[in-house]
């Protein structure tokens, strides 16, 4: 969009309706807005375990932090701050690129990898923290 | 008008012409000085992104601990050198941050604090509880162990 022309002219024929398709729903658009607030309150106890848990494991060799995850809560706990959080970021990072990336081919490739990444790194935490656990 | 999204943003004025509707400029400093407001928002989305990026640490944290032994201490190496332990800096800092921001805005949510004043007070505590926080951490990181 040039924002400078100052005499606009409409150059896609289509219905108010047809133009509002496919711009999101006006009743299921607060899902994602809630998911984001929900997943927040649970990251806060979650967050404040993980710093704990990093201050416990400084300087750690790899036999404590086996030991440390060997825990059955520590391995609970672990797996739902790495759930909570990647879900999180999934959302704040679609907001982000949604806000930022005007052309629809740009936004939704990075939307695309960017979940994807997300969800690789969020399996390769929890396969991890399973594999300390079960060690 | 080619993008449907533009839809919105063009409109007829009194004699049927199509004019383009006026848009306010952009938020940050160019046209509008940086306030409480806008500067704690854009704060929260760079620390989010931010601590986004963190998290290829944790990852390659908990993954080099699962690999074995030589791994994870090569992350434990580099976690503790001293790019290493500014980067965690930066990170800490990024998370107390986002972490009481985030607060804030759950507080908002519901209704409470918004009022410009209130917004000013609650954002200066948001900025020094940051500050207290990161500080309080590290000094306990150093005395532990």
């Amino acid at each position: 969009m040039s924002s400078k022309d100052t005499t606009p002219s409409i150059h896609i024929r289509r219905s108010g309706l047809g133009r509002a398709r496919g711009l999101g729903a006006a009743k299921s658009g607060s899902a994602t807005w809630w998911a984001e607030r929900l997943s927040s309150i649970a990251l806060l106890p979650l967050v404040l375990y993980f710093i704990v848990s990093v201050l416990i494991l400084k300087g750690a060799d790899q036999a404590a932090m086996a030991a440390y995850m060997a825990e059955p809560w520590n391995a609970v706990l672990f797996i739902a701050l790495i759930l909570a959080l990647f879900y999180h970021l999934n959302l704040g990072m679609q907001v982000v690129i949604e806000d930022y990336v005007r052309h629809d081919a740009p936004r939704i490739t990075l939307l695309l990898v960017v979940k994807a990444v997300i969800a690789l790194l969020a399996l390769a935490c929890i396969i991890s923290v399973l594999k300390l656990a079960f060690s | 008008m080619k993008d449907v999204r533009e839809a919105l943003m063009v409109g007829r004025n009194t004699e049927g012409k199509l004019v383009r509707r006026p848009l306010s400029p952009f938020m940050l400093p160019t046209d509008y000085k940086l306030q409480m407001s806008s500067g704690t928002s854009i704060m929260h989305r760079i620390t989010g992104v931010g601590l986004g990026l963190g998290t290829l640490l944790f990852t390659a944290w908990l993954v080099a601990a699962a690999s074995g032994d030589s791994a994870f201490s090569v992350v434990q190496a580099i976690l503790g050198s001293p790019i290493g332990l500014f980067i965690l800096f930066c990170f800490t800092l990024a998370l107390f941050y986002h972490f009481c921001n985030g607060i804030r805005h759950l507080a908002w949510d519901a209704g409470k604090g918004f009022e410009l004043p209130a917004m000013h007070r609650n954002g200066a505590l948001v900025i020094t509880a940051t500050f207290v926080l990161t500080v309080a951490f590290w000094v306990i990181a150093f005395l532990v162990g």
